[in-house]
């Protein structure tokens, strides 16, 4: 049971990130991102990661997914032309990969004392994370909730239009003290 | 039956699936010529890295692993929020989503 779920879904997150790659319309390559992260979702269930499980597929394929075929959709986003790259990414990027791959494989495959997963190893319960993430990780946790505001009034900054001041003119860099002053 | 719910599969499986994933991510984000998809690549190699951190909290039996894992998403909603929101700035200020043609700090 166990080994078929784990070669469907691992199959389908490869399938998935190398039409990622094939594909060169964004919105194809948002919707087989989305592939991806929904069937990480079903690795980590088997993984024992119930909680991590549904928030990958509540955030990860639901909200930051949606965010992007958002702005593909917002800033009507073609088809991609295809170049050549530049050459530092010829010459050293793709050898670099195939090198990074190749040592972690190599660990990976040599190193001892990895374990088995299997069904039977039961499954960690929300409450036993959210023991340790509120009491031994509670200030890690309030300092996430202060980064995730201050990326929100960033997000918001960024992309506001710049206001229109009382007499028409628009304020490109949308700058508030230039519009508060005039 | 019974033996059919107790199979087992090598930890290492996992890593390797993990460390294709973050592979074909690099990849992608070498290839990939769009402000955009290059941007999900690097959503790509996070969800990668993730399922790093998973698997080694199952092998130890470690709930900081996963903790660390839900930090992750947390910085990732946060940058994907910004990082979009760049995107948007880019492309108002360039009208194009090409990286070849947004290449002011290219030496």
């Amino acid at each position: 049971m166990h080994l078929i779920l784990f070669i469907v879904f691992a199959g389908f997150c490869l399938a998935g990130a190398i039409n990622l790659l094939l594909q060169s319309h964004p919105i194809n390559s948002a919707l087989s991102l989305i592939v991806v992260m929904t069937s990480l979702a079903v690795l980590y269930l088997l993984l024992g990661a119930e909680f991590l499980a549904i928030a990958q597929v509540i955030v990860y394929a639901g909200a930051i997914m949606v965010l992007f075929t958002f702005v593909v959709m917002l800033l009507n986003a073609g088809r991609e032309e295809r170049t050549l790259g530049s050459r530092s990414a010829r010459k050293v990027g793709f050898p670099a990969v195939v090198a990074i791959l190749g040592v972690i494989a190599t660990v990976i495959l040599r190193a001892q004392g990895l374990g088995v997963a299997g069904l039977r190893d039961g499954i960690t319960s929300t409450e036993e994370l959210s023991r340790v993430l509120f009491h031994e990780l509670l200030l890690p946790f309030e300092v996430t909730s202060v980064l995730i505001l201050i990326a929100i009034l960033g997000a918001v900054a960024l992309a506001s239009h710049g206001d229109t001041d009382s007499h028409g003119n628009r304020d490109p860099y949308g700058n508030p003290e230039r519009t508060a002053g005039k | 039956m019974n033996s059919f719910f107790s199979q087992e599969i090598p930890i290492s499986w996992y890593l390797l699936l993990s460390a294709v994933l973050f592979s074909l991510g690099v990849a992608g984000f070498l290839i990939k010529r769009n402000l955009i998809t290059v941007f999900m690549s690097i959503e790509l190699m996070l969800n990668a890295v993730n399922l790093s951190f998973v698997t080694f909290a199952h092998q130890w039996h470690a709930v900081k692993g996963q903790i660390f894992v839900l930090f992750v998403m947390v910085v990732a909603a946060a940058e994907a929020a910004v990082g979009l929101a760049i995107i948007i700035a880019v492309f108002r200020a360039r009208a194009t989503l090409a990286v070849d043609r947004i290449d002011l700090m290219k030496l």
